[in-house]
């Protein structure tokens, strides 16, 4: 099928989803993310790739972490970063999406790194603008959120080298969870083998199992001999509802314990996308222990939204050339 | 005004002709099939070799955007639309802004639409005030106003024993009472079918469980009530199973699919293509395949535009934004062709669906060539193809999913009442 985030040439022209990029790409962001981790350790962290650029970042829903991460990533590569808490401001007055970006673009913008609570809405705006403004995904509804995705396979790269021999679970509410989708696309593209979801059947999506996971109900069960174990963000508001009863019996189960982590390999690591829910899909003796790589998994964000803000700003001879 | 269409093939589906021969129409009515009557002079002949003559189409369902939505579609742009189309009569539902719950709205939408020749225009009458599903229309008003039967739309009716009521009014006076099966609870939120694109594109879904709890609820009500019900936009494998079983048992129901269930499925959304936002969503394959059978064998009783324009705007949204519907008045005839065509069916079969099955529906004289009946009809091109474009539609709406695709077969002249109100002297 036709992929709106690649040019006929197969070059990177968007990120909108990991879904249908070649392994090629994925490991050419996460070997730029490399060089650009270097950058951080720096005393000066600024490099000039996106010198003279415009960065707006997008953001059609509350984002504290996303929004900072990205907006550093660009001031490190010399852009202009320019902040648009959209739901404050044109929405409310009526203005329609596509007239937003349209306002934007005539701005000169180069790259606008969006946030929206609907799925599909990063597709829709790089269907409509110009040849020369790339899109950057920063989550949209349930559907994707590739940057995290990405940073989550540069962490996991980081601690176990390689991604053919790894046995991978996602744990939680995987049903409303564009990290989840992303990541289970960007696991599956580096051919790991082994990709299990697990969650009450309120929380994982029908057919899930299409898109190459193994789906457990039981922790313990799906826990057993994993080296990887992905904990997703329960919202409040699906706490208490038809979707659960309560949080004490959703982290019961399907809570993140020492004891329920004995069972995965001994070394094991633990991450989450954040903001983490400690006491409810998280113990904090796990989410502070030894095998908890959160805090890395934020640092490795920046390089790995650098790397993909470069790559998607240079052209693909200049490319060939770095 | 006398026409005679001179050397067509004539497919008449009710008497299962298929044959070049020439039609003669006098004062509104077919008067002659095959030989000239005594005494006929044609005030105008309409060379029809190589093409096909058929009874215009009969649609069930399209919307003409008014009272309320003329900045989506005006009741001109919209007949301009079912006359190119070959649409001689049209269904449209009671989900105008105000909805046609009051006498006066319909009265005043049949004026409108009867103003000159054009279109025959059957408005459905709202069940419930507002549409609201709590209290129930004046029917019987509704009814001699116009209304030739009386709907929901897709507007909820949560309240199973409104339902019961509204089911048992209507039987007293026997009204058809047409319903969209789809459970308020199951359906609420979604956008697209329970299956594998949904959970691929994180869209909020709506399982086909939505379509056979609805479907059980109203089948065990006819039960219970005696009452008449067409079944509008069926969209599951398993709903077509009940409605099968249905009609074996003797009920008096009768159902309708839509031109884009007939042939797209849950992957033709794509990259969240807002087009292919419709209500019901497009399922699964099998689905698909289940609805094609279905209405092959007559448990599927006619096919439907189920034409909605929709303003460019309120489509290019994120998906689930989007509002839902397609433009589809110019696109019965040739999707139905394209359908008989993949399906090898005959002619007389397939244009069924769209002819004499819906004027039975309906209960109108409409839907045959035979003489005494009213000249309306269509003269099409089968083999002239043409692309759907924002151009080539006549419509307002120019949302449709098959937007940009290749389309075969075009209506050169339409005829209502024995007035020639299409004419493409390309076509």
């Amino acid at each position: 099928m036709f992929n709106p985030q690649l040019t006929a040439e197969g070059h990177l022209k968007h990120l909108l989803t990991i879904e249908g990029l070649p392994p090629a790409i994925l490991f050419q962001i996460l070997d730029r993310a490399t060089e650009f981790e270097a950058v951080a350790r720096q005393e000066v962290k600024k490099v000039p790739h996106l010198q003279g650029k415009s960065v707006f970042n997008l953001f059609f829903e509350a984002s504290t972490r996303t929004r900072t991460t990205f907006e550093i990533a660009a001031k490190r590569l010399s852009a202009d970063v320019i902040n648009l808490n959209v739901s404050s401001s044109s929405q409310s007055k009526g203005e329609t999406l596509l007239d937003t970006v349209d306002n934007l673009a005539a701005m000169q913008a180069d790259m606008f790194v969006v946030r929206h609570a609907e799925s599909g809405a990063a597709h829709l705006i790089a269907s409509h603008v110009g040849p020369n403004i790339h899109v950057i995904n920063a989550g949209d509804g349930r559907h994707a959120h590739p940057t995290q995705a990405l940073l989550d396979m540069y962490t996991i790269r980081h601690y176990k080298q390689r991604f053919e021999n790894l046995r991978v679970a996602i744990v939680g509410d995987v049903l409303h969870s564009r990290v989840a989708r992303s990541q289970i696309h960007a696991l599956t593209t580096l051919k790991v083998p082994e990709v299990r979801v697990i969650g009450p059947k309120t929380l994982i999506p029908r057919n899930v199992d299409r898109l190459g996971v193994q789906v457990y109900h039981d922790m313990v069960q799906g826990l057993k001999g994993v080296d990887v174990v992905i904990m997703l963000r329960l919202q409040n508001e699906r706490m208490n509802g038809a979707l659960l009863p309560s949080r004490d019996e959703y982290f019961k189960y399907y809570g993140l314990t020492p004891a329920k982590l004995a069972h995965a390999k001994p070394d094991a690591i633990v991450m989450h996308p954040g903001p983490m829910n400690r006491g409810v899909e998280i113990h904090s003796e796990v989410a502070d222990g030894v095998q908890s790589v959160i805090l890395k998994q934020v640092t490795f964000g920046i390089a790995v939204r650098m790397a993909v803000m470069s790559i998607l700003a240079s052209p693909p001879s200049s490319a060939a050339r770095a | 005004m006398k026409i005679h269409i001179a050397h067509g093939r004539v497919i008449d589906p009710i008497s299962q002709r298929d044959e070049q021969t020439d039609i003669y129409l006098a004062a509104g009515k077919i008067v002659a099939l095959g030989r000239c009557p005594a005494g006929f002079s044609a005030n105008r002949v309409i060379d029809a070799r190589g093409k096909l003559v058929i009874p215009g189409l009969v649609d069930l369902s399209a919307r003409l955007r008014e009272p309320g939505y003329e900045y989506l579609a005006t009741l001109e742009s919209e007949m301009v639309a079912a006359t190119v189309g070959g649409v001689t009569s049209l269904c449209c539902p009671p989900d105008t802004d105000p909805p046609l719950d009051e006498p006066g709205l319909v009265e005043m939408l049949k004026h409108r639409a009867h103003g000159r020749q054009q279109t025959n225009v059957y408005p459905l009458g709202a069940l419930t005030q507002q549409l609201q599903g709590t209290r129930l229309t004046e029917m019987g008003e509704l009814f001699d106003a116009g209304c030739i039967a009386f709907s929901q739309a897709n507007a909820p009716l949560v309240d199973t024993q409104v339902l019961l009521r509204a089911l048992d009014y209507a039987a007293t006076f026997g009204f058809t009472v047409w319903l969209q099966p789809q459970d308020h609870y199951l359906s609420r939120g979604g956008v697209a079918h329970d299956g594998e694109v949904a959970s691929r594109l994180g869209l909020p879904p709506i399982p086909s469980c939505a379509e056979t709890i609805a479907l059980s609820t109203i089948l065990q009500l006819v039960r219970e009530t005696g009452a008449r019900v067409h079944l509008c936009r069926l969209s599951s494998a398993k709903g077509v199973e009940l409605v099968r079983a249905a009609k074996a048992e003797g009920l008096p129901v009768t159902c309708d699919i839509s031109i884009n269930h007939l042939h797209l499925t849950e992957h033709d959304i794509g990259y969240f293509n807002a087009h292919c936002r419709l209500i019901p969503p497009l399922r699964s394959l099998r689905d698909r395949d289940a609805l094609r059978a279905g209405l092959v064998d007559g448990t599927i009783d006619a096919l439907v535009s189920d034409h909605a324009p929709v303003d460019v705007d309120a489509k290019q949204l994120p998906f689930e934004a989007a509002e839902p519907g397609a433009s589809g008045l110019e696109l019965l005839l040739p999707l139905t062709l394209a359908w008989a065509r993949d399906n090898r069916l005959a002619l007389t079969v397939a244009l069924d669906r769209i002819t004499s099955a819906p004027a039975r529906i309906l209960g109108i004289p409409a839907g045959q060539l035979s003489p005494g009946q009213p000249a309306d009809l269509c003269v099409f091109d089968p083999e002239r193809e043409w692309v759907v474009t924002p151009t080539t539609l006549k419509s307002q709406g120019k949302n449709t999913p098959f937007l940009n695709l290749p389309m075969l077969g075009k209506v050169s002249h339409t005829v209502v009442g024995g007035f020639i109100i299409h004419e493409d002297a390309r076509a």
